[in-house]
């Protein structure tokens, strides 16, 4: 493979990191990661019903291979010393000509492995799963060759060295997201939730490119090293405005505040894609994004604190909208969003923040990941069904599914010893960091966040397993095949433990070091730390026991009750929607319109209309039907008077 | 008419007035380095040949002998460009500049028209090519058409007319002064017009289209006319380096200068179909034959921008400050307008003619940069998206509903399931229009974007992205028709082509995909020809 060259030259150093080795041994096979599961994709979508026998187990094995490859390389990195752990591995010379220069490379680093091994394994553990969720869809081929393409888009978006292939990546699970929701698009609403998530996404992208091109402009590169190294030496506006650009790229992708609406109507997609895609992996790249760029978002004090602000308002965001919804899926999309919120806000805290946002992403990818599978596993049982108010009591009839989506919920809730407690408590300690009003109002909303958390997850649990049978008639609840089963225990273990193995021995934070930069202890929490994990842990046994005394104790009623004003706003996601609709769609509208106004709808017999090019009157130009010459002759005319006239009044 | 007879006399009286002013004593006879004018005079040449051929050669052997002479003769061109590399410089006492940029744009003109003449020559399984009519002159549905059809008439003067539109497309970005410029305006654009009319099916929208372009074409070509006499009175020179002196030492006459810019470049922005210019392209492109409209989509945006790209570089960029609001407000209306009202276009022909009017607005922002990357990005993009849009219609020739082509958007639905390989292509073509990384079009939309950034037009650079993002919503959901919708109906089917077509697409696929994946030659070679001579 003469694509795998190695090269000396284009490295940079790092801000705060050591010279960045030229891949060796195991790493220089880096590449392959990405071109397994590229290749599984081709060999399915190319391959056309000829794969259809063995298609989805070749996408399974590809997965698979992938994520073994990626081991290799984490224990090759393992092997090495602190300093000399990352390492870049040069693919191609994409563009080296003129003024800008790119080239196709890969970062393979602590932060990009933790990455690689998150979504390889438990992207190929979705994919065992959909072997059986997806067992009797006649398109199941499609299936398995586009969630292919995402793990090898994801794959690339983490595994690149420079922010323009950062960007294939980008756009790469973009596509595939948009193609997966819009999978059963035989519903209208489905589709419609594609499309929504596409624009979404673009805003975000806008960012992006918007981003890059200012980079470009600054720094004169658009490479990872490159622009951490020339940061120092760029002005604070610029960095500011690269900073606030980053962030809208990374609330588009990660449906942060105000671009959050998608992520809810993306649940229209097949559960497994709501696991892998809308839960584990894809909607945390903004999270990698903002570590990523930590150096600029550090020199840039402005743009860091917005970071906090966005997190912190869709945490709450996200929790308030949690405790109204009914439909299974969607109260969990409201869950992820607030989640991410979580680790939004300790990205934008700084080096306190950055190990335990990477930490809480890594345990929430198990156990959300773990909870959507486990809902799939009940909505496989419930023929379809995905409203809460008619599950009840499935406990007895689907036990795996109950005991592994019950370690899910603990781990959310952060009760310890479970893999959420370790990283969110950190996040919440972090929060309460600073001086002056800052901590406070963003270590409240934290803890707060916690508080509603524990309510919201609670009574979707109890809901789902416990309380009286509200099923529909004809319901014969079962469990699920050993496919999908295999899979959630797979996760639910990994939630239970993962959080003791990383966080209590502090092998996140000295594993990530090398990227992100050593955190000097020394601040602490404006409240003590022993007051506020019991604090913290005082408001989840709340919301826990608010949770068992209504949707346990209590009857739930089949229909949902009118409720109160809060609670018909949380359902109706805060109104998202309407705002979104007045400010955006209205406007949007109604500038299409105008503009087709001037627009030629249809042709229309116009050639016998030439004389009024000469002659054409005032009372004639009302009754002008577009698509005549006369018409565009003077709209040609107009534009050279208005323009003439406009340039004459600015001299 | 009316308007093009004045432009007319206007050319004679001004071809006598510059005589005057210059007053040489002596009769100089001009010297001509016909090296560099090689590559123009070979089309020429070979459309001469062409009309030859129309009156000699028997009909049955009409079609094989102009297309191999078409050939022939744009290989030739290609030739004779490689060979004026070495006579670069300005010959025909300054009427012709022959340098990098002129050579550059020739080249690509040559290739793109070639790939075009594959286009039209396709004849599917009729006896002719089958997107032209059996006879232009004859009335729609008249007797006189069944007659020729019967006949097995064919109108094979479509080659020599794409020729002689290739020559002052050639001619026009190479222009010196003025006047050349004009004269090349109007020989590119006469055999289009013809072009435009000659549709096999729809023949009433296609004579439509080709007589509202006509008018449009003659109004627009007097505003170009008029702004070169108020140029002409403010330096007393058409030559572009003599007004770019002038800008220099002249004071006082800026009432001419700038009206005078400004209706120059009314008449070259028209070409490029920038709004508020820009009525005219989607009716013309949904009337006129589909190959042609693949043509006129690549090769005159091409030639025009050149001719545009050096009007501002060697004439009048002195004077930028005064005009240049202007321009910035034609390319972000240009921008945003070809992008939102491409959304409810339910056309797909008149849908890529608002794509192309939206592209040319993104091109626009390269040419505003005012410096020499922003001269190569824009000669850059020009090829990335000639070679797409050339198959994109064709690719659009080839769908086909009971014979007709069918361009209702509701037709393609779910072509991807019957038709996975044209609709892959087609769906490729279409994130490249939209900037999908791995494109042509995110390389040359990076290129034009960058060096708008870098030259202090962010702000077009901004709204650039920006409709890109709202057109990217459009192409999208022509891939998801294709692929997610279910058929509508048995009768909707893609032609298999001949060779011809299948080369004409492949290449502009493989160009789309080679520019985006290795698009360092390319880009090369255009920061290599972006310097000017005066």
């Amino acid at each position: 493979m003469h694509l795998v060259q190695l090269s000396a030259g284009h490295l940079g150093a790092l801000a705060n990191a050591d010279v960045i080795q030229p891949a060796s041994g195991m790493t220089s096979l880096a590449w392959l990661l990405v071109a397994l599961p590229l290749l599984g994709a081709a060999i399915l979508l190319f391959g056309g019903w000829r794969t259809n026998a063995f298609g989805p187990a070749l996408a399974t094995g590809l997965s698979w291979a992938s994520f073994g490859l990626g081991a290799l390389i984490f224990f090759a990195m393992l092997g090495r010393s602190d300093a000399e752990r990352a390492q870049s591995l040069h693919l191609f010379s994409w563009v080296p000509a003129g003024s800008f220069q790119v080239e196709a490379g890969m970062l393979v680093d602590p932060l990009s492995m933790a990455f690689v091994l998150l979504v390889t394994f438990v992207g190929s553990l979705i994919l065992v799963y959909s072997l059986g969720y997806m067992a009797h869809d006649p398109e199941k081929r499609r299936f398995f060759a586009f969630l292919n393409l995402f793990v090898a888009a994801m794959l690339l978006l983490v595994l690149a060295d420079s922010y323009l292939l950062l960007y294939v990546g980008w756009e790469g699970v973009g596509l595939a997201s948009y193609l997966l929701i819009g999978f059963w698009n035989h519903n209208p609403t489905f589709a419609t939730a594609a499309n929504k998530a596409f624009i979404a996404n673009r805003v975000g992208d806008f960012g992006l490119t918007v981003a890059m091109m200012l980079m470009f402009a600054t720094f004169g590169t658009v490479s990872f090293s490159g622009v951490n190294a020339a940061v120092g030496g760029a002005n604070a506006a610029s960095l500011t405005a690269i900073g606030l650009m980053l962030l809208l790229a990374a609330c588009g992708k990660s449906a942060q505040f105000p671009l959050q609406s998608w992520l809810g109507d993306a649940m229209a997609g097949p559960t497994p894609v709501s696991a892998l895609i809308h839960a584990a992996t894809m909607v945390t790249a903004g999270v990698y994004l903002v570590v990523r760029s930590h150096v600029i978002f550090e020199a840039s004090p402005t743009a860091q604190t917005f970071v906090v602000i966005v997190g912190a308002i869709t945490l709450l965001f996200g929790a308030i909208v949690g405790c109204a919804k009914d439909d299974i899926k969607k109260a969990l999309a409201a869950s992820t969003m607030s989640q991410i919120g979580y680790m939004m806000l300790a990205a934008g805290l700084g080096p306190v923040g950055y190990a335990f946002a990477i930490f809480h992403l890594l345990n929430h990818g198990f156990f959300k990941a773990g909870m959507f599978l486990g809902a799939g596993s009940v909505m496989h049982g419930m023929d379809d069904q995905v409203d809460m108010r008619r599950f009840g009591n499935l406990s007895g009839a689907m036990k795996v599914t109950w005991v592994t989506f019950g370690l899910g919920w603990l781990a959310i809730l952060g009760v310890p010893p479970f893999s959420g407690f370790w990283s969110k408590d950190k996040i919440i300690e972090a929060a309460f960091i600073g001086e002056g009003w800052r901590p406070w109002i963003f270590g409240f909303a934290a803890l707060i966040g916690a508080g509603v958390t524990a309510f919201y997850m609670s009574r979707l649990f109890f809901m789902t397993f416990h309380g009286k049978k509200r099923w529909p008639k004809d319901a014969h609840p079962h469990e699920s095949p050993r496919s999908m089963t295999i899979p959630m225990v797979v996760l639910a273990a990994g939630s239970a433990f993962m959080g003791l193995i990383l966080g209590p021995t502090g092998a996140i934070q000295s594993w990530l070091e090398p990227v992100v930069g050593v955190h000097v202890e020394g601040e602490s929490p404006v409240i003590a730390v022993p007051v506020l994990t019991t604090l913290t842990l005082l408001v989840v046994a709340a919301g826990l026991g608010l949770a068992w005394m209504r949707y346990w104790r209590e009857e739930v009623p089949v229909v949902a009750p009118v409720g109160s004003l809060p609670t018909r706003a949380a359902r109706q996601d805060l109104f998202q929607d309407a705002v979104n609709e007045a400010v955006l769609m209205r406007p949007g509208l109604h500038l299409t319109r105008s503009l087709v106004f001037f627009d030629n709808k249809g042709v229309d017999g116009a050639v016998g209309s030439v004389a009024a090019l000469i002659g054409g009157s005032s009372s004639r130009l009302r009754r002008v039907q577009n698509g005549f010459v006369r018409s565009y002759a003077l709209t040609m005319l107009f534009g050279v008077v208005v323009i003439l006239g406009a340039v004459w009044v600015v001299q | 008419m009316i308007a093009s007879l004045s432009g007319l006399t206007g050319l004679t009286g001004l071809t006598g007035l510059s005589g005057l002013t210059g007053l040489p004593t002596e009769f100089v006879a001009t010297t001509i380095d016909y090296g560099a004018i090689m590559p123009m005079l070979v089309i020429f040449a070979t459309a001469m040949i062409g009309v030859l051929v129309e009156a000699f050669a028997p009909r049955s052997q009409r079609y094989v002998v102009q297309v191999s002479v078409a050939l022939l003769g744009l290989l030739g061109a290609l030739g004779a460009v490689i060979v004026g590399l070495d006579h670069q410089g300005s010959t025909l006492a300054g009427a012709v500049v022959m340098d990098g940029p002129a050579l550059f744009l020739q080249g690509t003109i040559v290739v793109l028209a070639a790939l075009s003449i594959l286009a039209m020559a396709e004849r599917f399984d009729g006896v002719g090519a089958d997107a032209f009519t059996a006879q232009g002159a004859s009335a729609p549905g008249s007797a006189q058409e069944a007659a020729a059809v019967r006949a097995g008439a064919t109108t094979t003067e479509v080659f020599p007319l794409a020729l002689f539109a290739v020559g002052g497309m050639m001619l026009f970005p190479a222009a010196g002064d003025l006047l050349t410029m004009f004269v090349a305006l109007e020989v590119l654009s006469l055999p289009l017009y013809i072009l435009s009319g000659l549709a096999r099916r729809r023949r009433l929208l296609s004579q439509e289209a080709s007589l509202k372009y006509f008018l449009l074409g003659a109004f627009s070509s007097a505003f170009f006319l008029f702004g070169s006499a108020l140029l002409y009175g403010y330096a007393g020179s058409m030559n572009l380096g003599v007004i770019a002196k002038a800008i220099g030492t002249q004071s006082g006459m800026d009432g001419l200068l700038v009206p005078g810019v400004l209706l120059v470049l009314v008449g070259l922005l028209f070409k490029i179909g920038a709004v508020p210019f820009h009525s005219w392209t989607p009716d013309v492109y949904q009337g006129a034959p589909t190959p042609v409209t693949g043509f006129m989509a690549a090769c005159t945006k091409v030639a025009a921008f050149g001719a545009i790209l050096r009007f501002i570089y060697v004439g009048v960029a002195g004077s930028r400050w005064d005009w240049t609001a202007g321009l910035w407000a034609v390319a972000i209306l240009t921008m945003v307008a070809g992008a939102v009202l491409a959304i409810t276009q339910t056309d797909i022909k008149r849908l890529l003619a608002y794509s192309s009017i939206a592209h040319a607005g993104f091109v626009l922002t390269g040419v505003l940069a005012f410096d020499k990357v922003g001269i190569s990005s824009v000669l850059f993009y020009l090829v990335a998206y000639g070679f797409s849009t050339i198959a994109a219609f064709a690719i659009v020739s080839m769908v086909r509903d009971d014979g007709a082509e069918a361009t209702h958007l509701s037709q393609w639905a779910g072509l991807g399931k019957n038709h996975p390989v044209v609709a892959g292509a087609f769906a490729f073509l279409l994130l490249a229009f939209a900037g999908i990384p791995l494109t042509s079009g995110f390389t040359a939309k990076f290129a034009v974007f960058s060096a708008a950034v870098a030259h202090g037009a962010t702000v077009l650079a901004v709204v650039g992205v920006l409709s890109s993002a709202i057109a990217a919503f459009v192409y999208v959901r022509i891939i998801v028709l294709m692929y997610f919708s279910e058929p509508a109906g048995e009768s909707v089917h893609a032609v298999s082509p001949s060779i011809a077509t299948t080369v004409a697409v492949s290449i502009g696929v493989l160009m789309t995909l080679a520019l985006g994946i290795a698009p360092s030659p390319l880009l090369d070679l255009a920061a290599r020809s972006s310097l000017f001579l005066p």
